[in-house]
Parts: C-alpha cells; sequence; structure tokens
C-alpha cells in the first residue's frame, strides 16, 4: 500500500482545494517532496517500507557500494540550552550489509511501494567499470534514480571516495560523466558543503551531465569533547574522527549553499533536492522557495521517527491552501531573486524599533543588548525621564544595577504591605524606551526580546530616494575606501 | 554537628513539601530562565541574590560557582531556599506571570545549587586572607547573626556567637515547619560557618546589664540578633491549662524533641504563618479535627495566601470572626472553648457579640498570637533606642543608638522571615568591617599594586 495524504484529504481548511503535492523531480515522480536522505533511516528495506506507510514520498537508500566495516559509538550531538541534538554528527560510513541483499531489497520495496520514488545511493571506487557496474545492478533492481554520494566527510574520503571526489571539480565532472555514459535512470549528484565555494562543483556535475544535485551533505565536524576524560566525542575507545555535522544547526548554511546553486547562471534550472536540518514543513517551505524541487530528511527523523512526515504534509499544504499555491512549482524559486548581492540593497531604507507597552514583560533583555551589543539607543528611563541622544547623557546598565543593589528590600506581610508581584501590569519603570534618532534598526533588540510582536521593527520615511551601494559608487558622490 | 540525630517518625510524616529537583529537570528549569536584565527578581530578594546568574550557572553545569553566586548574597542560601515565601519574594517577581507562563522555580533551583554544594564538601570562601584583631559578639544564633558573623569572619575578624538554647539556627533550627525546613538541613547548613571559624557558645544566656557589661569589656563591638520573646498568652480564663501551648513551642518540640502527643480535636488561636504551620503538624501528627479560629476575617489574616491554601488541602478548618471567651477544662482535660462571633463596634474596637456563644470541643489549644518583645534584654542595653520594643537602627548598617551596638532581625523588624533576618546581619557585617576601615586597606593595597604592575 502507498498511502498519499494529500490524495485522501480532499480540502483543505479554508476551502480552498487541498494542494497537490506531488512532484516531478527531474523526472524522478514522487507522491509528494518529501523524501528520507541516504543515511540510517534508509537503511534496509523493511524501515524503507515503513516510512512509505508513515507518508514519506521517497526515500534515497543508505549509500550502497562495497560493504564496510563500521565502527561502535558513531554518532555525537550538540545540545543547545537544555534541549536535545540542535546539531547531529556521525562517522558511520556506507552501508555494512551485503550489495546483493541491498539490491534484492530494493527491487521488493520498488514491487511493493510502485508509487513512491527509490532513489540508490552510490559510491564506488573511482574506476569508469565500478561505476558501471553499480548503475547497471542499482537500475536492475528497479532504482527511479541514482544520487552519487560525492559528499560524505568521513573515513570513505580517506579511501579516494566520497567528499575526496566531491571536492575536486575535475573528478566530480569525469565521474558524473562515467555514470550519465550507463545510467539510464535520472542522476543526481550529492554535494559536499566542504569546500570554499559550492558552485564551482555544482557546475562541473553539471557538465557532467547531472540531471539534478542535492545539497548540502555533511559538514566536517567535532562535536565536542568530554571534560572528564578528555575524549572527543563520539568516542571510540579513547579516540574520535572528524564526523558529518547536519541537524537544525546547519539549516543555514545548507539554505545558503541551495540559493547560490539556485542563482548561478551555469547551473541555472539544474533540479535541487534540498538537504541540511529540515526538521519541520516551514523548514521544507523555506528550502522550496530558494528553488528546491524536493527535500531529504534525516536528523528530525532519527530523533523522532518516520511520523514526523505527518505534520511535514499537513503543515505544508494548510500554508499552500492559505496562500493558495495549489502544486509545489506555484512557489518553487519565489524567494531566490530576492537574495541579492549587498551592493544591490537600499541603502535609504530605514526602520526603527518600536516597544509595544502593552505586551512588554520587563525583562530588559532588549536594554542590555542594545547597550553591550549594538548603538546604545534604548534606556529605561521613561521614569526619571526620557533624554534622547548620546549615550553619555544617560545611565550605564551598570548603574542601572547598581541602583537595584543597593535598594532595601523586605518581604511583604499582606495585610501591611500588599502585595508587590510580577501579577500586575508591568511598571513602567521596567518598560525599555528606543530613541529613535539614535536607532540604526539593527533588529537585534526585536531578536532578543523573548515576547512575539513586542518589538517591532517599523519603517519610517528618510524622504531620500532609493538607492543601492552600487549606484552610489558608481556615479558622482561616490565614496571609495569608505566601509562596506 | 551537634548531638542531633532527628526523628524517623517527624521524618516520614513531615516529608518535602517541594521536592528536590533531578539534575535532568534542573537543567530545563534552568533554561527557561529568560535572564532578565537587573532582575526584578533579584530586587525582590532582601538579600538580592543574583539570580539570573545563579540560574544561568546551574543552565551551565557550573554548580560550584552557582552555589558560590548565592552564597555570596545569602549565606543561607540553602535554607532560604527552602523556608522563604517565594510567592511574594522572587518567583513572585518573575516577569514571566506576564506572559501567561509558570514563573521559573527559584527556590528549588536554589536547593539545587545549595544541595550540590553540600553534597561536594564545599566550604565557605574567604574574602580577606588578613587576620583581624577586632572581636565582634552575636547575641542569638539565629539567622541575623548568623548572617552577620559570616561576613565579619569571612574578612578575618574574631567572631563569637552567644545562644542560650543547645542548639544555633534560632528559629531556622527551631521554629520553620519541618515540611519545608528540617532541623538537621540547617544545621547542616551552619556547619560551614562554623568551618570558617566562628566560635559558638550554647547555654548562654545574656539577660542582665551585668552580661552586657562583661561583653562590652571582651568585645569591640556587639551585634543584637536576639529575635523576639515569649509568646503573648490569650489572657481568658483558664488559659494557664497545661494543655493550652504556645503554636511555636509546639513546633520547637516536635522539630527537635519526641514527637509530641497531639489530641483528637485541636483549636489554633491566631491566623498567621506560624498558627498556620502549628495546625498542618497537628494535622500531620493525627489531630482529626483541627480549626484555626480568628477573630476577623480572611482579608485580614496576617498568613500569605499560598500558606492558606496548602492550611485547607492539610485539612485545617477555619474559623471567621471568632473570640475566644474561656476554656472549659474538667479533671480529664480540656472540654472545650467557648467563643463568641465577634464584629467591630461603633468605635473600631472588635468585640464580643452577647449571645452568640458557643461551645468549640477541643482536648488541645494552640495560640499563635504574636511574640513579645525580648524588653528586658534590650532596656538593659544603655543608650539603645527602642520603638513599640523593636530596636531602632539605620537600615543601611544596622547601627543602633548606641555606636557599640548592632542589630537585626526579628528584634529590629518585628519579626519577618529568615531572608530578612540574613540581609540585615549581611549589612551590618559589612557595615562592621567598612567601621573597621578593612575595605579602605583593601582598596589602597589593590591601587598600590595596580600602579606598581
Amino acid at each position: 500500500m502507498t498511502p498519499n495524504r494529500t490524495d485522501r484529504q480532499d480540502n483543505g481548511k479554508l476551502g480552498n482545494p487541498r494542494p497537490n503535492l506531488a512532484v516531478n523531480f527531474a523526472g524522478i515522480r514522487s507522491p509528494n517532496p518529501f523524501w528520507l536522505a541516504s543515511a540510517p533511516p534508509t537503511n534496509c528495506g523493511e524501515q524503507i517500507m515503513r516510512a512509505f506507510d508513515a507518508g514519506w514520498g521517497g526515500a534515497v537508500w543508505k549509500t550502497i557500494g562495497e560493504p564496510v566495516v563500521n565502527v561502535s559509538s558513531r554518532y555525537s550531538s550538540v545540545d543547545w540550552n537544555g534541549q536535545r541534538m540542535m546539531g547531529l554528527n556521525n562517522i558511520e560510513l556506507i552501508s555494512d550489509r551485503p550489495l546483493a541483499v541491498n539490491l534484492r531489497e530494493i527491487a521488493e520495496v520498488k514491487r511493493r511501494y510502485p508509487r513512491n520514488a527509490v532513489i540508490a545511493s552510490l559510491m564506488v571506487e573511482s574506476k569508469r567499470e565500478a561505476w558501471h557496474t553499480i548503475v547497471a545492478q542499482a537500475e536492475d533492481a528497479g532504482a527511479d534514480g541514482l544520487e552519487l554520494n560525492f559528499g560524505c566527510p568521513h573515513g570513505m574520503s580517506e579511501r579516494g571516495m566520497g567528499s575526496a571526489v566531491g571536492q575536486v571539480p575535475e573528478y566530480t565532472e569525469m565521474i558524473t560523466a562515467w555514470v550519465k555514459e550507463k545510467a539510464r535512470a535520472p542522476v543526481i549528484v550529492k554535494l559536499t558543503p566542504n569546500i570554499s565555494d559550492i558552485r564551482v562543483i555544482a557546475r562541473a556535475a553539471k557538465r557532467g551531465g547531472a540531471d539534478a544535485v542535492s545539497a548540502i551533505n555533511t559538514i566536517n565536524s567535532i562535536t565536542g569533547i568530554d571534560l572528564d576524560t578528555l575524549t572527543p566525542r563520539p568516542n571510540v575507545d579513547g579516540k574520535s574522527s572528524h564526523g558529518g555535522y547536519c541537524g537544525p544547526a546547519v539549516k543555514p548554511i545548507a539554505l545558503n549553499m541551495v540559493q547560490q546553486v539556485a542563482a548561478d547562471a551555469e547551473t541555472a534550472g539544474l533540479p535541487i533536492s534540498g538537504i541540511g536540518g529540515i526538521a519541520t514543513w516551514k523548514d521544507a517551505a523555506e528550502f522550496i522557495l530558494l528553488g528546491c524541487g524536493t527535500v531529504q530528511v534525516c536528523t528530525a527523523a532519527m530523533h523522532y521517527g518516520y511520523r514526523i512526515v505527518e505534520d511535514l504534509i499537513d503543515g505544508l499544504s494548510n500554508w499552500m491552501a492559505e496562500k493558495g499555491y495549489s502544486s509545489i512549482e506555484d512557489f518553487r524559486g519565489l524567494v531566490v531573486p530576492k537574495v541579492t548581492e549587498w551592493k544591490h540593497l537600499n541603502l535609504s531604507y530605514k526602520i526603527v524599533a518600536h516597544i509595544d507597552e502593552a505586551k512588554c514583560i520587563g525583562c530588559e533583555l532588549c536594554y542590555i543588548a542594545c547597550w553591550d551589543g549594538a548603538h546604545q539607543c534604548i534606556h529605561v528611563d521613561r521614569v526619571s525621564g526620557p533624554e534622547d541622544g548620546h549615550v553619555e547623557l544617560h545611565a550605564t546598565p551598570a548603574s542601572v544595577e547598581a541602583v537595584t543593589r543597593a535598594s532595601i528590600t523586605v518581604t511583604p506581610i499582606p495585610k501591611l504591605d500588599g502585595s508587590a508581584n510580577g501579577h500586575g501590569a508591568t511598571p513602567l519603570a521596567r518598560i525599555p524606551r528606543v530613541d529613535e534618532t539614535e536607532c540604526v534598526g539593527c533588529n537585534l533588540c526585536s531578536l532578543v526580546c523573548p515576547v512575539e510582536n513586542c518589538i517591532t521593527m517599523v519603517e519610517v520615511a528618510t524622504g531620500k530616494t532609493a538607492e543601492t551601494w552600487a549606484e552610489r559608487s558608481s556615479g558622482e558622490c561616490a565614496a571609495p575606501g569608505r566601509e562596506g | 554537628m551537634e548531638n542531633f540525630s532527628g526523628n524517623s517518625e517527624i521524618a516520614a510524616r513531615f516529608g518535602d513539601l517541594h521536592p528536590p529537583l533531578t539534575a535532568q529537570a534542573a537543567l530545563l528549569e534552568a533554561n527557561r530562565c529568560l535572564n532578565c536584565f537587573d532582575a526584578p527578581c533579584m530586587g525582590a530578594c532582601p538579600t538580592h541574590i543574583d539570580v539570573p546568574r545563579f540560574i544561568g550557572k546551574i543552565a551551565r553545569e557550573n554548580l560550584r560557582g552557582s552555589a558560590l553566586t548565592i552564597l555570596d548574597a545569602n549565606v543561607l542560601g540553602a535554607s532560604c531556599s527552602r523556608a522563604c515565601p517565594v510567592e511574594v519574594l522572587c518567583e513572585g517577581a518573575c516577569v514571566l506571570h506576564r506572559y501567561n507562563k509558570k514563573p521559573i522555580e527559584i527556590a528549588r533551583l536554589q536547593r539545587f545549587a545549595m544541595d550540590a554544594f553540600h553534597r561536594a564538601g564545599g566550604r565557605l570562601p574567604l574574602k580577606s586572607a588578613e587576620a583581624r584583631v577586632e572581636k565582634i559578639a552575636c547575641i542569638g544564633a539565629g539567622p541575623a547573626s548568623l548572617a552577620c558573623a559570616a561576613e565579619l569572619r569571612q574578612w578575618g575578624f574574631n567572631v563569637t556567637v552567644f545562644e542560650r538554647r543547645a542548639l544555633p539556627g534560632g528559629l531556622n533550627t527551631y521554629g520553620v515547619a519541618e515540611y519545608k525546613l528540617p532541623a538537621r538541613a540547617s544545621l547542616e547548613e551552619i556547619e560551614l560557618i562554623k568551618a570558617l571559624g566562628v566560635e559558638f557558645r550554647y547555654g548562654v544566656e545574656i539577660r542582665t546589664q551585668a552580661d552586657l557589661d562583661e561583653l562590652e569589656q571582651d568585645f569591640d563591638r556587639i551585634f543584637l540578633g536576639v529575635g523576639l520573646g515569649a509568646a503573648r498568652r490569650l489572657g481568658i480564663p483558664g488559659d494557664e491549662h497545661r494543655d493550652v501551648i504556645d503554636a511555636l513551642e509546639f513546633i520547637t518540640r516536635y522539630k527537635t524533641a519526641d514527637p509530641p502527643q497531639v489530641a483528637k480535636s485541636v483549636a489554633v488561636i491566631g491566623a498567621g504563618n506560624t498558627a498556620i504551620d502549628a495546625a498542618n503538624a497537628a494535622r500531620r501528627l493525627g489531630a482529626e479535627n483541627v480549626a484555626i479560629l480568628y477573630r476577623r476575617s480572611e482579608r485580614h489574616m496576617s498568613a500569605f495566601a499560598f500558606e492558606y491554601e496548602h492550611a485547607k488541602q492539610e485539612g485545617v478548618q477555619f474559623l471567621w470572626r471568632v473570640i475566644p471567651v474561656q476554656i472549659h477544662a474538667d479533671a480529664s482535660g480540656i472540654r472545650s472553648l467557648e467563643c463568641a462571633q465577634a464584629r467591630v463596634n461603633d468605635s473600631g474596637v472588635l468585640e464580643a457579640v452577647e449571645g452568640t456563644d458557643f461551645h468549640f470541643d477541643c482536648q488541645q489549644i494552640f495560640y499563635a498570637i504574636g511574640q513579645s518583645p525580648l524588653l528586658d534584654l534590650l532596656s538593659s542595653v544603655r543608650g539603645i533606642e527602642l520603638s513599640h520594643g523593636r530596636v531602632l537602627v539605620e537600615r543601611v548598617t544596622g547601627l543602633t543608638s548606641n555606636p557599640k551596638y548592632f542589630a537585626g532581625g526579628d528584634c529590629v523588624n518585628g519579626g519577618r522571615e529568615v531572608v530578612d533576618a540574613v540581609a540585615d546581619g549581611k549589612r551590618a557585617g559589612v557595615a562592621l568591617a567598612q567601621a573597621f576601615e578593612l575595605f579602605t586597606t583593601e582598596d589602597t593595597e589593590s591601587t598600590e599594586k595596580g600602579v606598581r604592575t
């Protein structure tokens, strides 16, 4: 059975027709854009069939090739503020199962789930015959597409495979071309981020004939060191090795690289399968807006299981219905042109921070952030009397805190002192104020404010016509050598 | 620790009202803290513990640093974490109240840090390596004196604490409900102050002018942390009966001696926090029927709202606007407490309404209607000004009108919380150290060093 939740539900909540999430990615058809990335969740047929039952549209099989031997103790993670696995690191190699078993299971999965996409991830030694052989084997098993693993940053790269290929444009082009000599199924080249400019490799893949790219593979990393034993993680008998970093922490890096490939003139139009920290429908929407035709998920599924696909589908469908998009193509790539070089940004655009007094809870995080991390234009002087202007006029954070430390406080006795606590409205003395004449509109206060929509950035008219740095530096008023 | 073993029955009946946090729970809770600037919780704490700082250190697994942050502001950080009415202090001030969220569990986090510190055998740090010749006496070994003594000792002074009872800690050891602060925990904490080198003399009662003269001879300054005196009596016929018991005395007895026999039905007179502690204890020790009788209404009670709620959960009943009139007893013991309905008359005075008398059947009566000041002692101090039985002091320093004497805690504030006493004692300790020009010397030295290097 291949349940397809988008087909089962006929109408969206808003009355719009339920969007169709089906995609055709470089010729690979999938009931939705959500694929499991080549990784432990796609290690065997039994897993992948359960994933398809849960609703995943496709799966990229854990890389097959000559079986390897893996170490015990393979993952380590970075926790953040009490949350587990903000970032995950692994030193597991490609599949350690016999090739024949993997191929037999690919065939079995395709037989039982003909509508779901099964992509074989491949990695063999850099010999034309070896690649021809594995391509033929994967296609004979029924794979809908082939993903060339030129990105694995650990272990395999020491043997001249994985990112050892993906870091050299000539190798990438050559091996892609070998594969294309043989392949009938679409070929996806998986790009490594462990390179200075990902566009160089994407261009090489295209020159080699790739039908698509996927990005990004994991990032070289050491997640941390056990400060009791002084052992790096993951600990393999007292030692560790550089691993591949993934999970929510890498998403911004992945988005940037995806956008670079999508916007590059040489690779424009080359389908991209987005990978890197995707855990929610919002993440997926962002990758698609930057040009991805499908998205691949690993860490979130390793953390919570295949069941997360339910809300990936549901959340994305609801958002699309709300926006009036009926298919993925309706919004794919819309944001690519909105990312530009800095020199094309409008220098005349001005925003300032606005604090909603009714929402402010009085934490004063915006105040200290502005003083120590920005431009000293938020003050706690509503009671003492607002004074706009330069820093010297205002009480410094240290002097504000000193007043509290020097104050004498006693425990209130209910019938004598009334109650002084945080239940009432925020006292005026604790609500910070923005000096709009000094505010540069950096956004920092609105980022640190814990209350949603309490600090908003409001556009103010400057009376100036729009002008970019490019325009200014090409005109007469150009000021070369200024900061930029 | 002094010869104090505690009692297993009491331990079983008075388990922690707020159980300790596990390490994982503490980490999660600590990470909820917003780390406010100039945090309201810090401002609301009488000792101004830097709450976001110590909580942040828990979040970053720097537990020693966390405990030292607490202790730097409040040397009784462990007992305060258990005994403080945080609902009206730090946790009450938490900004998360205004964001429809649960305030940070500051007290339990503080206890977590302090428990870890004690478990690791932590010691209080010295603030000066220099030994001083000046000697200071602290009268009373309650929270105010302990805070004053610790502060002075950390600066190198010689401090002796005089205590009339057998154990140190004052109300911390003898008077806080065991489910909040076990006597054992109070004593463990004081071990740290002893380890600093503060000398404790027990069973020494300072009462007369002659006692004070002797102290004045031997010590350069004297800190009065004497607390309050005897409980006010009911002053009604029959109140001499042996089963009419001072509520605080009852609490002391169950905490530090054998568990007392509790009657089937107990009346508690008064509606302050002590009355509630005693009523709850009576329930936990087996009384079937416990009622708090108060002459005014609910909104006039001096107990905190959360204490009132807790008492109701423990099964304590409340009778409002009731005046005790007479205690009836026979050979077998108390039979009943005769009461009348109260009303405020035209001149604003409470009076019994005629013809409303009723009998509340009980065999024991606890009274908690306030404590009298220790007038016999305080009036023996030459040149010390009192007001309504309280010692008048300069708020910032605790200096009395006799320059040889400083004072703090209940004898100054009329009876507030442990944390208020600690704040008083610490301020006095800092002021005393400053008076001996300690800080001036320190500053000069560091400046000189700075110039040289």
